[in-house]
């Protein structure tokens, strides 16, 4: 029973609670360059996913066995070539998205999101809950991705998943898109708003300040 | 105590993790896993890769074809399907022996190559391949439409161009991008149907059959330009040489010599 529950809190801890990409800043770079459609974002998070959750579970499988020493190459090993799996089959069965994530597919090998998981989790614990973490925390990185595409699609092309949901000016309707919400910037300002939501809402996320600026009455006097 | 373990892959999995042995046969086992698992998916997997890029490119022809005013009916009535013609490009007529199937396996070969020397290169390309695979579109016997794939240098790298020529063999009548890696927002412009809507109409040649064709530095001025993109000089220019080129006596300019004396 407590098993199930332990298994449960270890699916939907990283959603929000431990959300890799909000609460550990981890997976930036992949987050800002592929969310300029819900379409890109949609499967770069199950690549994403896909191989977190695989590796993890062959890592965790082989993991009383791994010298040490060489730990970290063969990690990035079996990580990469479920990169290099999931990039041709993208590139097999679905064409034309695998060439708008261009080589954000294979960036997933550095990700680290990835490497963060198998070395802090699988290492450690039995396929299956080192599964179930991976799952979870592909699923968290997922939706910050997701939230962010629908956000900038929506804002920069008026559409959701390439239909029209906002008429924009050049059909003859009344929305003016926010060219800047294709750029990598808007990306950055989503995800801070978003930090800074999540946050508000969860003060224990936020973090103590490393340095305390000088009170204004010093200023004052002198 | 037990007697000491006979089987060898037990043995293994015994040794410390730290001792040399098992380090390195660690790292070889890992490393074979992963090889097979790599190979056999780009191996299984090559076939439908190959079969989508080209049903990409049938794609792509098709809605060139589909793009230019009054071309989409004709196309319709000749049942959609362009003829496609393997051209030996120095001599200038259909190559007997390479087909379309077999044109990657010659273009493999460096002997089906030609070395430009730097006079003739005017699209940067070093050297160029001895057969072609170009598409036709006939209404009746005569020959409406040529598609011409080509190849030229722009400012980031190659662009692969598709060049549609009308039955006159001398007006544009439309020119997709295939391919390139031009900085975005500047020459990778070439790829907006906008801009690409100004070769319709343009003409190559002028009546002494001197090649013409240019790409502006700016709006287009006669009949001969196209509309140069504002801070993508070099992009126009390796545009510009390339369906020169293309069009010249080094690149398809036999061919469409004899397609004008009607042999094709």
């Amino acid at each position: 029973m407590s098993s199930r529950t332990d298994l449960r809190a270890t699916l939907t801890d990283p959603l929000v609670r431990q959300n890799p990409v909000t609460l550990q800043i981890l997976g930036i770079c992949s987050a800002l360059a592929v969310t300029t459609s819900v379409a890109t974002a949609l499967t770069m998070s199950v690549s994403l996913t896909v191989v977190l959750t695989l590796s993890a579970a062959a890592i965790s499988l082989i993991r009383r066995h791994i010298p040490d020493a060489i730990r970290l190459i063969v990690q990035i090993v079996i990580v990469a070539s479920m990169v290099i799996v999931i990039d041709q089959v993208l590139q097999a069965f679905l064409g034309e998205i695998s060439r708008a994530l261009s080589i954000y597919v294979s960036l997933i090998t550095t990700n680290c999101l990835v490497l963060g998981r198998t070395e802090a989790y699988a290492r450690h614990h039995a396929p299956l809950p080192a599964a179930v973490d991976a799952f979870g925390n592909g699923l968290g990185y997922s939706l910050v991705l997701l939230v962010v595409g629908a956000l900038r699609e929506l804002l920069g092309r008026g559409a959701l998943f390439g239909h029209s949901v906002l008429p924009t000016v050049d059909e003859g309707g009344w929305f003016t898109p926010l060219g800047l919400m294709l750029l990598a910037p808007s990306a950055f300002f989503l995800l801070g708003g978003l930090v800074w939501a999540i946050r508000s809402l969860r003060p224990e996320q936020s973090e103590a300040p490393e340095h305390t600026p000088p009170t204004r009455t010093a200023e004052a006097a002198e | 105590m037990a007697a000491p373990e006979r089987n060898p892959w037990r043995r293994l999995l015994a040794l410390p993790n730290e001792s040399r042995t098992k380090t390195l046969l660690v790292a070889f086992l890992v490393a074979t896993v992963c090889g097979v698992m790599v190979s056999g998916a780009t191996v299984l997997l090559r076939p439908i890769q190959s079969a989508n890029r080209a049903a990409e490119e049938q794609a792509r022809i098709a809605s060139l074809v589909q793009g230019i005013p009054g071309m989409a009916g004709l196309l319709d009535r000749s049942g959609g399907k362009l003829s496609t013609v393997v051209v030996d490009l120095p001599m200038g007529r259909a190559a007997t022996e390479v087909t379309p199937a077999k044109l990657g396996t010659a273009l493999a070969e460096a002997a089906n190559w030609t070395v430009l020397s730097p006079a003739a290169d005017i699209a940067g390309l070093g050297r160029r391949p001895d057969f072609a695979q170009v598409f036709l579109l006939r209404d009746g016997e005569k020959i409406s439409l040529v598609l011409l794939p080509m190849t030229g240098q722009g400012y980031g790298g190659r662009i692969d161009a598709i060049l549609a020529l009308s039955g006159d063999l001398d007006t544009i009548a439309g020119i997709a991008i295939t391919n390139h890696s031009e900085t975005p927002g500047l020459g990778g412009r070439i790829e907006e149907p906008s801009w690409q809507a100004g070769f319709a109409g343009t003409r190559t040649r002028d009546a002494a059959g001197t090649l013409r064709f240019d790409v502006a530095r700016g709006p287009a001025g006669g009949p001969y330009e196209v509309d140069g993109i504002t801070g993508a000089t070099r992009t126009g220019r390796g545009v510009a040489g390339m369906v020169r080129f293309w069009l010249g006596p080094d690149g398809y300019g036999p061919f469409l010599d004899a397609i004008r004396r009607g042999e094709f």
